[in-house]
Order: C-alpha cells, then sequence, then structure tokens
C-alpha cells in the first residue's frame, strides 16, 4: 500500500472514530448520568421492530427484482436502474407527502375505492412505517444485489444454458453466491438506516406507539435538555448498531467468482413464463416508486410556476458545492479505507466501526460537535466545511459496502497477475482496479454527492445568518405557510440531487 | 477536478466578509421568522435606519430549538437577545439565570390577558386552534369533548419535538385538569397522527389527510389575505383556546448592551409591530390596527389558568399525553 493511501485510510478511521464516540463524550461531560428512563423501552423495541422489518421486506422484494433487471434487456432499463437512486435521495418530509399523495386518505387509491363506496385506505402505523421504508430502500437494496448479479461472469450463463441447468442447479450454483454475499451486506445497511429514522417513523406511524428512539433523542436534546440522556440513547444505538453489524459479518461471506473475458452479457433463457413473471414484477416496481415520484413532480411544478423564490439561485449553488465536497472527500476515504481494510489483517474490525457511523444519530453528531467547537472557533465560520465533512463521513459505510467487494473480487481475479507483472501504486489503480471498479465507484460517489446534497444534518445547528442550503429553505418556507414554493423547491432539491447521483452513477456504468 | 477546488474555495472563506465596523447586534430567533416570507427581512431594514448598526438575526431551528441553542452557548453566546420563545418554554428560559431583566417597562402592551413580568417581552401573540376546510365539514365541533365524540380526523403536533404540540397538551391539560387523560383517550381514534412539527402537520392537512389541524387562529387569514381564499376557518371551542404569546429577552452577557435595549425598545414600536401580522401571522402585541382579513378570525376566551408552566408540571402533562396514546 502507498504512502498516501495509507495516510488517507488512517485519515477515515480518524475521523469515523471522532464522529462515532467524540460527540457521545462531549455531551456526557454537560451533565451527570441517570437511568434510562422507563418510556424508552417501548421506543426501543419499536424501532427494532420496524427496522428489522423494513430490512427483511426491501431485501426480500428486491431478490426477485434485481434478478428480473439483470437478466433482462429491455427499452429504458439503464434509466430505471438510475431511477432506483431517487427515492432515497428524498428529504424525508417530501417523501411523505409524495406517499400520500398515492396512499393517503385522500391519495388516488383512497379516491379510488371511494368511487364503489369503500375506503379510505388507512395506512398510518405498523405499515405506513413499512411502506415508507420499503419506498425508499426496496430500490437501494435492488442496487447492491444488482451489483452482486453483474459480478456474475457472463460465460456463467452462457454455460448454464448450454448445460440446460435446471433452475434450481441454476439457483445453487449461481444464485446463491451472489445472495450470501450480498443479502446481508443490504439487509445491515437497510436496518441502520431504518434505525434512526424518526420524522417519516412518526408521521405515518399514526402516534406515540410508534416512537423511535430517535426521536427520543430529539426529544432529550431539544425540550429537555438533558445531554446524558441523549448520550446513553446514543449508545444504546450504537450497540443495536454494533450487534446487527458483527451478525451481518458472521454471515456474510464474499461473492466468489473466476475472472470473467467481460463478455457482454446475453440472456439464454427464453421460456415465456420466467419472462412474464419478470415484466410483471418490473411494472409493479415501476408503479410503486414511480407514482409517489410522479406526484412530488406534479406538486414542484405548481409550486415552480408561481415564480423562483428569491435566494433559490444562491442556496443552490451551496448546496451543490457542499455535495461536490463532500462528494470528493468521501471517494478519496472511501478509497483509501476499502483498500486499507482489503490489506489489513483486522480489515472486518475496521469496516465494523465504519458501519457504527450509520447507527450514529445527526442530532447527537450535531450537538456534540458544537460543544467541542464552539469554545475555540465560531461554528458559523465553519459551517461548511463542517457540514461537507460529516456529510463525508456519513455516506462512508454505503459506499464501503459498495466499493470493498468490488475491490476485493479484482483482487481476487488480477491480483497475481498484476503483481507479478510487478504492476504497483498508481499504474496498478489507473489500469486495473479503476476501469474494473468503475461502475461500483460511479454508483457510491454519485450516493455520497446526492445524499449530502439532500441532507439537513448539521448545518441546522451551524447555519450562519444569510447562508441557508435548499433543504434548509424548503423548511424554511414550510414554516412560513409557503407550501408551494416548498414544494417547488422540493423539486429543485430533488432533480439536482438526482442529477448529481446520475452524472456519477451513468459516469462509472459507461464511460 | 477544478470545478471541485473552485466550490471548496467558494464555502470556505465567508467568516471573513461578515467583518465590518459597525456595532453588531446578534438576534437568535425561530426559522420562520428569517425566512423571505417571515418578519426578518422587514424589521432588519427598519431597524437598521434607525441604530445606525447591523442587525444579524440567527434562524436557529423552532422555538424549542432556540432555547436549547441558547443552553448549548450558555455565558458564552454571541447572542444579545433571543427573540422567539412562549409562554410554556419562559420558564425553563428563566431558570437559566440567562436573561437580563428589561431595562424600561413595556410600553403599550395590549394583550387580551394581563401580562406582568420583568425579564420576557411580548412581541405577539395567538390561539392554538383547530383549522378545518369551512366546504368540507358540516359540524364544527364546539369543543374537545364534541370533537372526541365525533368521528372526525384530526393532525396534531407531538408535545415532545413541537412548540403548538406542547400546547396542546397544555390545553388539554387547562380545560379538563384530572380528567385529562380521559380525553386524550377519548381522542386516540380520532388522531390521525402526530407529526414532528407544525409543517409536516399542516402540510398533511392540506393535501386533505385529514379533517382538522392543530394551527391557530390566525391560519385562516393566511389563507385569505396572501391567497384570498376564505375555506379555511378555526374551529371556536367553549373551553377556551391555549394562548400562545411570543416572547423575546436580552441575554446579560449581551457585549452590545446599550443597543440590546434599543432593540427591546424597538419590539413595541409600530414599526415593528406592523411587520407581524402578515409575515408571522399572529396578533401585534400592541394596539396597532391589524389588517382587514384579520377582523374575520373568530375572537375566542382564553383557557382559564396560568400562562406559564413549570418544568415539573411540563413534563407530567407530557408523560400523560405518551401514556394515554400509546396504550
Amino acid at each position: 500500500m502507498s504512502a498516501p493511501v495509507k495516510a488517507f485510510g488512517i485519515t477515515a478511521i480518524l475521523i469515523v472514530v471522532l464522529l462515532v464516540f467524540a460527540p457521545i463524550v462531549a455531551l456526557l461531560t454537560r451533565t451527570g448520568v441517570e437511568d434510562i428512563p422507563a418510556a424508552t423501552w417501548p421506543a426501543i423495541r419499536f424501532t427494532l421492530l420496524q427496522a428489522t422489518l423494513s430490512a427483511l421486506i426491501s431485501v426480500t422484494l428486491a431478490i426477485p427484482l434485481a434478478k428480473a433487471l439483470a437478466r433482462r434487456r429491455f427499452w429504458g432499463r439503464s434509466v430505471m436502474v438510475s431511477l432506483l437512486g431517487a427515492p432515497f435521495l428524498l428529504p424525508s418530509i417530501v417523501a411523505v407527502l409524495g406517499l400520500l399523495a398515492i396512499w393517503g386518505r385522500s391519495g388516488i387509491f383512497s379516491d379510488g375505492l371511494a368511487y364503489f363506496g369503500l375506503g379510505p385506505l388507512d395506512i398510518y402505523g405498523l405499515e405506513g412505517v413499512l411502506l415508507a421504508h420499503v419506498f425508499f430502500n426496496l430500490p437501494l437494496a435492488t442496487r447492491m444485489l444488482l451489483q452482486g448479479w453483474q459480478a456474475i461472469p457472463s460465460e456463467h450463463f452462457r454455460l448454464a444454458a448450454q448445460l440446460d441447468l435446471a433452475p434450481r442447479a441454476r439457483f445453487v450454483l449461481l444464485e446463491m453466491p451472489v445472495l450470501r454475499g450480498a443479502v446481508p451486506s443490504a439487509l445491515l445497511v437497510i436496518f441502520m438506516l431504518c434505525m434512526s429514522s424518526f420524522a417519516v417513523a412518526l408521521a405515518l406511524g399514526g402516534g406515540p406507539k410508534s416512537s423511535t428512539i430517535e426521536l427520543a433523542i430529539y426529544q432529550a436534546l431539544r425540550f429537555e435538555f438533558d445531554l446524558a440522556g441523549a448520550a446513553q440513547l446514543a449508545t444504546v444505538q450504537l450497540v443495536i448498531g454494533l450487534a446487527a453489524a458483527a451478525l451481518a459479518f458472521r454471515f456474510g461471506t464474499d461473492t466468489l467468482f473466476g475472472g470473467s473475458l467481460e463478455q457482454p452479457y446475453q440472456n439464454w433463457d427464453k421460456r415465456r413464463w420466467p419472462r412474464l413473471m419478470d415484466a410483471s414484477i418490473l411494472l409493479l416496481v415501476v408503479l410503486f416508486i414511480g407514482l409517489p415520484l410522479i406526484a412530488i413532480l406534479l406538486n414542484g411544478v405548481t409550486g415552480l410556476m408561481a415564480g423562483f423564490p428569491a435566494g433559490l439561485g444562491l442556496a443552490w449553488s451551496i448546496s451543490v458545492g457542499i455535495a461536490l465536497v463532500s462528494a470528493a472527500l468521501a471517494l478519496a476515504l472511501a478509497l483509501s479505507l476499502a483498500h486499507m481494510i482489503e490489506a489489513s489483517s483486522s480489515g472486518t474490525r475496521i469496516e465494523l466501526v465504519v458501519m457504527l457511523l450509520l447507527a450514529t444519530s445527526p442530532f447527537v453528531i450535531g450537538t456534540g460537535l458544537f460543544i467541542l467547537i464552539n469554545p475555540f472557533a465560531s461554528p458559523f465560520e465553519l459551517a461548511l466545511p463542517i457540514t461537507a465533512l460529516v456529510n463525508a463521513a456519513l455516506s462512508l459505510p454505503l459506499m464501503l459496502r459498495i466499493i470493498r467487494p468490488a475491490l476485493g473480487r479484482v483482487d481476487r481475479n488480477y491480483g497475481s497477475l498484476a503483481s507479478g507483472l510487478g504492476m504497483r501504486g498508481w499504474s496498478r489503480f489507473r489500469l486495473l482496479t479503476w476501469p474494473q471498479i468503475k461502475p461500483e465507484l460511479g454508483f457510491a460517489t454519485g450516493l455520497a454527492a446526492a445524499l449530502s446534497m439532500g441532507d439537513l444534518g448539521v448545518i441546522t445547528l451551524f447555519a450562519p445568518p444569510d447562508i441557508q442550503t435548499l433543504p434548509l429553505m424548503m423548511y424554511r418556507q414550510m414554516g412560513s405557510y409557503q407550501m408551494d414554493a416548498a414544494a417547488g423547491s422540493a423539486l429543485i432539491l430533488v432533480a439536482s440531487s438526482f442529477a448529481l447521483f446520475y452524472l456519477f452513477d451513468k459516469g462509472g456504468r459507461h464511460a | 477536478m477544478k470545478n471541485i477546488l473552485t466550490a471548496a474555495a467558494l464555502c470556505l472563506p465567508f467568516g471573513s466578509l461578515m467583518a465590518e465596523e459597525k456595532p453588531e447586534l446578534v438576534v437568535y430567533t425561530y426559522d420562520s421568522f428569517v425566512s423571505d416570507w417571515g418578519p426578518g427581512p422587514q424589521i432588519k431594514a427598519a431597524f437598521e435606519a434607525e441604530c445606525d448598526c447591523t442587525l444579524t438575526l440567527v434562524g436557529a431551528g423552532d422555538g424549542a430549538a432556540l432555547l436549547a441553542r441558547i443552553r448549548l452557548e450558555g455565558s458564552h453566546s454571541d447572542a444579545d437577545i433571543v427573540l422567539g420563545l412562549d409562554n410554556s418554554l419562559m420558564e425553563q428560559a428563566r431558570d437559566l439565570d440567562l436573561f437580563a431583566p428589561l431595562a424600561t417597562a413595556p410600553v403599550g402592551l395590549a394583550l387580551p390577558v394581563a401580562w406582568e413580568d420583568d425579564t420576557f417581552l411580548p412581541y405577539d401573540w395567538g390561539y392554538l386552534a383547530f383549522v378545518y376546510d369551512n366546504t368540507k365539514l358540516e359540524t364544527v365541533p364546539a369543543n374537545f369533548e364534541a370533537l372526541a365524540n365525533s368521528d372526525l380526523s384530526i393532525v396534531i403536533q407531538d408535545p415532545r419535538a413541537s412548540t403548538p404540540g406542547l400546547g396542546l397538551a397544555l390545553w388539554v391539560k387547562a380545560a379538563y385538569g384530572e380528567n385529562a387523560p380521559d380525553i386524550w383517550a377519548e381522542l386516540s381514534d380520532n388522531i390521525v397522527t402526530v407529526t414532528k412539527g407544525w409543517s409536516e402537520a399542516y402540510g398533511m392537512f392540506l393535501e386533505g389527510e385529514s379533517d382538522l389541524v392543530l394551527s391557530y387562529t390566525t391560519s385562516p387569514a393566511y389563507h385569505l389575505i396572501a391567497e384570498e381564499d376564505s375555506t379555511k376557518s378555526a374551529a371556536q371551542f367553549d373551553e377556551g383556546h391555549y394562548m400562545q404569546i411570543e416572547v423575546a429577552a436580552k441575554l446579560a452577557n449581551s457585549d452590545e448592551s446599550e443597543l440590546a435595549d434599543d432593540f427591546m425598545a424597538f419590539i413595541t414600536s409600530d414599526a415593528f409591530q406592523n411587520v407581524l401580522p402578515e409575515t408571522n401571522w399572529m396578533y401585534p402585541a400592541t394596539g396597532v390596527a391589524v389588517p382587514e382579513g384579520f377582523s374575520e378570525m373568530i375572537t375566542p376566551m382564553p383557557v382559564s389558568g396560568p400562562l406559564t408552566i413549570s418544568d415539573v408540571d411540563r413534563k407530567a402533562a407530557v408523560e400523560e399525553w405518551v401514556r394515554v396514546l400509546s396504550r
């Protein structure tokens, strides 16, 4: 490993450790520790329940979908693969209103039912929470599984077709290894993401029965100013996250296939039933994902017709600036980390710690950093660099889950050959690794950029006067009755996030 | 790569741009106050026209986040004034011992209730109320019991995360005292959902998710004046309505103490008060005339009981709310 890579990798680990643990310690320094209040136990139970179910449902549904996407070539497939990134990038409040336009009490399904004298649909409760979480995460799970499928050399499929393998044998030989590799990873990521859900879980959960740990943290920090209590709750989340990650790592294995000559994939399976199956799965998903997106689009267009609010351009440039900086930072950190984990004997442990970032609470990170920084510097002056850094760090776990397996694949397939040829350092990366893992890099960097763009995150505590990001602007509009203008800003936000994601993702897959 | 570097360069150095020679008064407030549609921009222009200073308004989330921010910064805060706490948070704020007494007694206050406080100065006020669409709702409930016995749907805010939500919990408590849990138990099948903040709830109501939403008696005035839409009304409850009185206070550690006193005096001036009705959509704290549409709003009685609440009682009311609705 070259010196710069190592330096970057160690920096990345330091940043991760700092962001995971320092805020909690900072909170603890300010007040004394008490017992966890009894009222949080139901919240812990509900958090575990909804996160587990959300992950299981998302990944289960993603398996046939990823399979269909992997083995079919159709018009619009490439756009669809990219569009799968879209729900994941929606700010929670926008997604909630979009989902309600379809599934709500006066959504299109309820209107349809009313025509027959039925309804309205009432999704509020656990089912509403799951609906939203599956909407957010089914596409992400699909992309993660699809990545695994595409690692199967096309020669294997050709061979399977030549041998006329029965579906069962095909499953055991080809698909099982993919699922063993990708499913635990996808389950883990989605479990962690849903664990810290709060606004969505509350709004669609129908009441305090659907309180999550994250809500308790928010309450402790905002209303009770019980910093130690918040630190305790954050620790509970970390412990759950650690357990989940350890479990997923225990059962997850890297997918091992031989090398490939990079033949384009062809589908030799011409049977009619599987084709119909795949078509209906794809159609259902297009509707499930697409309808709320269309609702958001229509709302936003109406809002924008009334005119572009002043300040939109500035907010947009700040958000795009932060997104690009943090994506570049995240890419450098994630690549170095991935290299380091592949090369190190304690790689799994390093990755475990990085995964913990997904289990952190943004409110705890924000408040903790504020406590740490405030005595030394004005938080206003550091707002943008800190936002970029925190956003970059928060996308590391996701990026690592995408990039690291790809890196491992390249090393396994070509590592000895490259070493034999004396390829090392930069030239090895440029000539071998880069072309091989470009799709994964593009996807991961696109996610990082778009996530950073849409994140409200730490900027709320640090935001200096006159500086606002696009998500912040959108929330402020909503707070001033400007729901239509907010829908317009939301559309611009979502469109820009998606454009960033698309540029990187598509760039990685085709350039 | 070059673009990325340019973006980075653009991001970093704005801190140094803020250096100016005029004295600077820093006011922490809530987000909707500083937004382009809020009172912030007009207030800033009006005060700067007479003070020869720079007025910096910092948006710090909602009212509760504002208080948390002040607690975080403690006596090191850059803020000279905090504007945007309300009567439900006031006692918590007072207990911090961070605020200075008012330099002069407030002039011309015209609240519907008697107000005497030597630290916190009211700048506007409103009544919480359930807002509905008057083209859809036929029977409007006249109190919480009628609402609870109806099959009308409501969206409310969570008292653990939102100030109007907290206000509602305190409202029911003030109106029904020991029987408040019974009211909540009966209300539970009317509640479609509970949201993190006002925006989510109001947005869901506008999308048609509920018959009524917890907001303010003045919310219909926004639709009437800004959108020429007269379909929204507020339901008048005969128990009386919970009053939200928004207050400002000067921090004891302000390094622009005189300027801060000037601003506190400016708050009760007509230049400040006239801005509020059509930007903050609340009633002014003094007797200035309100815009025409406001006269069409309901004028309920305040619910009986104390205006402020101790930290202990607040916690108890919230815990009771959670307990009943979690069943």
